[in-house]
C-alpha cells in the first residue's frame, strides 16, 4: 500500500504541498487531474526523492516503509517507479547499458542475483518488441535524439523491466499525438496487475479514456480537494478548473 | 659603465645550468654549439613562473624546486621492470620501440616493414644526417620545455614510415627512479603512407621527465597519434607534441592523461600543406592535489584545412585542470574551419580547472569557433539515474564515463580505446 499522511513540502521555503492525504492500495488505477501549479509534479518527485525538495510535515510510507528515510536509488529498488514527464536525455550512456544498470541494480539492492547479459537482452526484447522500440533504438544515447514519443514509450519500456509495485505516471500524456498516446497507454494497461498500484497524474482527461482509473481526484493548491469515480474526470473536462482555482484558499 | 645583470638563480635552476655543464662534455663540438645555444634559450628567462603568460596556471618555478639528477645507464634489473609493466599493452603494434629512464633499449624492441628506427644515441655519436630531422616540426625553441629538451635529450628515437598499408608503432616509454630523464622522438612520415603511433608512458619513483615528440607528415599521409600518460603520482612530466602537415593530410592524436603529480601535455600543430584535417582530442582524469595542463598551438598558416579540437578534463578533491587552446589563422589561411571545445567536470568543491581558449584570426573567410565550460554533475540527470534504482556512485560513474566517452569513441584502433577506457575505469574507481 502506498500511503500519503498529511504530506506537506515546499521548495526554497514556498509551500507546494499543503497537507494532502492520498491511499493507493495494490491493483488500484488512482488519476489525479488538477490546474497548472496546483503540486501534482511535486508531489510525484517528493514520492520519488527529488532532493530540491523539503518534506515538513506528514509522511510517505510503501507498504509501511517510510519513503523519506530512503534515497531515490533505495525507493526504487523497493519498487516505486516515476515516469517522468520530461525524460532526460543522457549522451553517451547508451539506452541498453542504462537499463541493464537500473535492472541489476535494483536486482542487486534486493539480494537477486544480476541477471546475465542473454538473460537481460532477452527480457528487453521482449517488452520493447510490444512497444514498438526498436534494437537500434536500444543502441542509440539514453532519449538523444528521441521523438516526444519515443521519450515516453522508453519509460514505459522502463517501467516494464523494473517490474515496479507502483508507478506515478507524470504527464505522460504531455507531448504526445493520438496514435503515441495509445501505444503509450497500451503499454501501462498490459502492467495492471492486482499487486501492482499506479498513480496517473495528468493535466486533460482524455489519456483516462485510455487508461481508465478506478478512483479520481482533483487537486488544487497542494491538497486534495474531490475525489470520485471516473465519471469525475469527464465533468472536468466538461466544466475545466475554474471552480477549484479558488476553492482551497 | 654598464653592469651584468645577474638574475637570481632558484636551486632548479643553478642545478640544471651544472647538469648541463657536466652532460656537454663528452660531446661532439657541433653538438655541443647546438646544445649549448638550447640551453642559453633557457637560461635567459630561466624556469617559467605565473607572470609568464604561457606558464600563467602552470607555475614551472615553483612546481620544481630542485632539478633532479640526470638518469643513470639502465641496469638489467631496471630494463626488467621495465619490460614487465609494458606487457601490460601486449602487443600493441607491429612495431616497438621502447625507451626506459629515456634510453632506447634495443633487446625490447620489434622490428616491423615500412618502419626505420634509428636510435638518438647512436645518430649522435655517428653524426648522422638524420639528426637534421630534429625541430622541423614547428615547436618554438624558446619554449622552455623544448629548449630544455633540445638542450639535454641525447636518446630516444629517429623514426622513418613509409608503409601504405597501415602500420602501427608503439612507442613505450617507461621511468622508474627517481632521476630526470629527456627523450626525443621524431618520426617522419612518408608521402602517402598510413601509421598509427601508438605513445604510453608508464613508470614508477618520482622523477622529472621531458618528453618531445616531433611528427613530420607528408603529403597524402594518415596519422593517427595516441597518447596514454599513466605515469607514477609523484612525477613531474613537461610533454611536447609537434607535428607539421604537408597537403592532404589525415591527422589525429588522442590523449589520456591520469598519470603524475604535474603533468604539462604541450601540443604545437602546424597546417603547412593545403587541404589537411586533424582532430586533437584528450581526456585528463585528476584528484588529489595534482595538476594537469593541456596547451595546445594550432597554426593554420595555409589556406583550406580543417582543425577540430576537443579536450574533457575531470577533476577532483583539490585538483587542478588547466586547458589553453589557442587557434591561430594567418592572413593567407582562407576557408579554415576550426572548432575547439573544452569542457571540464568537476566533482568536488575545491578542485579548480583553468580554462583559454583562444582565436586569433587575419584570414577574412572563415569558419572558427571555441567553446569552453566548466560545471557540477547534472543534478536533474543524477536524479534520473537514481530514480531507477542506480546508487549515486554508479550514477555518477556512468556519467563521467559518457562526459569522457565522447573522446574515446572516435579512436578507431580497438585495442587502444579498450585501453584508453579500461584505464579511466580504473581511474574513476578510485579517484584518485
Amino acid at each position: 500500500m502506498l500511503e500519503i499522511k498529511n504530506l506537506h513540502a515546499s521548495v526554497e521555503d514556498n509551500e507546494i504541498l499543503k497537507g494532502l492525504d492520498l491511499v493507493i492500495k495494490p491493483g488500484e488505477v488512482h488519476a489525479i487531474m488538477g490546474p497548472n501549479g496546483s503540486g501534482k509534479s511535486t508531489l510525484s518527485y517528493v514520492l520519488a526523492g527529488k532532493e530540491d525538495y523539503e518534506v515538513t510535515e506528514g509522511s510517505a510510507t510503501l507498504d509501511g516503509e517510510d519513503l523519506f528515510e530512503l534515497e531515490a536509488d533505495e525507493r526504487a529498488a523497493k519498487g516505486l517507479f516515476l515516469a517522468f514527464q520530461y525524460p532526460l536525455e543522457i549522451p553517451g550512456v547508451a539506452t541498453m547499458t542504462f537499463l541493464k544498470a537500473a535492472l541489476n541494480a535494483q536486482r542487486r539492492a534486493r539480494g537477486e542475483g544480476e541477471l546475465s547479459t542473454p538473460e537481460f537482452m532477452k527480457q528487453v526484447r521482449e517488452k520493447a518488441d510490444g512497444l514498438g522500440i526498436s534494437t537500434e533504438m536500444l543502441k542509440r544515447a539514453l532519449n538523444v535524439g528521441f521523438s516526444g514519443g519515443e521519450k515516453k514509450r522508453n519509460e514505459i519500456l522502463q517501467m516494464a523491466l523494473l517490474e515496479p509495485k507502483y508507478c506515478i505516471l507524470d504527464e505522460t500524456d504531455s507531448g504526445l499525438d493520438i496514435d503515441a498516446l495509445k501505444i503509450v497507454a497500451e503499454g501501462v494497461n498490459a502492467l495492471r496487475a492486482k499487486d501492482r498500484g499506479f498513480l496517473v497524474i495528468t493535466h486533460y482527461q482524455r489519456l483516462l479514456d485510455h487508461i481508465v482509473p478506478d478512483i479520481v481526484h482533483v487537486m488544487s493548491k497542494g491538497r486534495i480537494v474531490r475525489t470520485g469515480g471516473p465519471e469525475l474526470a469527464h465533468e472536468l473536462e466538461a466544466k475545466g478548473y475554474a471552480d477549484y482555482v479558488g476553492a482551497a484558499a | 659603465m654598464t653592469a651584468d645583470i645577474q638574475p637570481i638563480r632558484t636551486a632548479a635552476e643553478t642545478a640544471l645550468a651544472e647538469a648541463f655543464a657536466r652532460f656537454k662534455q663528452p660531446l661532439p663540438a657541433g653538438e655541443i654549439a647546438r646544445r649549448d645555444a638550447a640551453f642559453a634559450e633557457f637560461h635567459k628567462a630561466g624556469l617559467p613562473h605565473r607572470r609568464v603568460e604561457e606558464w600563467k596556471y602552470t607555475d614551472l618555478r615553483a612546481a620544481m624546486r630542485e632539478a633532479k639528477p640526470l638518469a643513470e645507464p639502465n641496469s638489467a634489473a631496471v630494463v626488467a621492470m621495465a619490460k614487465t609493466a609494458i606487457a601490460q599493452f601486449g602487443s600493441l603494434g607491429a612495431a616497438r620501440a621502447v625507451i626506459v629512464n629515456g634510453q632506447y633499449v634495443q633487446d625490447l624492441a620489434q622490428a616491423a616493414d615500412g618502419v626505420e628506427i634509428t636510435p638518438l644515441a647512436a645518430a649522435l655519436t655517428e653524426s648522422s644526417d638524420l639528426l637534421a630531422s630534429l625541430g622541423q616540426s614547428g615547436a618554438p625553441a624558446s619554449n622552455t620545455a623544448v629548449a630544455l629538451n633540445n638542450a639535454f635529450a641525447s636518446d630516444g628515437v629517429l623514426v622513418r614510415m613509409s608503409s601504405r598499408t597501415k602500420t602501427t608503432l608503439h612507442l613505450a616509454l617507461h621511468q622508474e627512479g627517481d632521476h630526470a630523464s629527456y627523450t626525443r622522438i621524431v618520426v617522419a612520415v612518408d608521402a602517402g603512407a598510413e601509421v598509427e603511433l601508438i605513445e604510453t608512458h608508464t613508470g614508477s619513483g618520482a622523477h622529472q621527465t621531458n618528453t618531445m615528440v616531433e611528427i613530420l607528415v607528408g603529403e597524402g599521409a594518415r596519422v593517427a597519434h595516441y597518447k596514454l600518460q599513466d605515469e607514477s603520482r609523484e612525477t613531474l612530466h613537461l610533454a611536447t607534441l609537434a607535428a607539421k602537415l604537408e597537403g592532404g593530410v589525415n591527422f589525429s592524436s588522442t590523449a589520456l592523461t591520469k598519470g603524475a603529480n604535474l603533468a604539462r601535455q604541450q601540443i604545437f600543430l602546424t597546417f603547412a600543406g593545403e587541404h589537411s584535417e586533424a582532430v586533437l582530442g584528450g581526456v585528463s582524469l585528476a584528484g588529489a592535489r595534482r595538476h594537469l595542463d593541456t596547451t595546445l598551438f594550432v597554426d593554420h598558416a595555409v589556406p583550406n584545412c580543417a582543425s577540430r579540437e576537443r579536450y574533457k578534463t575531470v577533476l577532483t578533491d583539490d585538483a587542478r585542470g588547466v586547458f589553453q587552446g589557442k587557434i591561430l589563422v594567418r592572413r593567407d589561411a582562407q576557408k579554415t574551419d576550426g572548432q575547439m571545445k573544452s569542457d571540464a567536470l568537476l566533482l568536488s568543491e575545491s578542485a579548480e580547472m583553468d580554462l583559454k581558449p583562444e582565436l586569433e584570426i587575419y584570414a577574412d573567410d572563415v569558419v572558427c569557433a571555441h567553446g569552453a565550460t566548466a560545471g557540477a554533475i547534472d543534478d536533474e540527470l543524477l536524479f534520473y539515474l537514481m530514480a531507477r534504482g542506480i546508487p549515486r556512485a554508479e550514477a555518477e560513474t556512468l556519467m563521467i564515463t559518457a562526459f569522457a566517452g565522447e573522446v574515446f569513441e572516435g579512436i578507431e584502433n580497438d585495442a587502444v580505446r579498450d585501453i584508453f577506457v579500461a584505464s579511466a575505469q580504473n581511474w574513476l574507481s578510485n579517484r584518485g
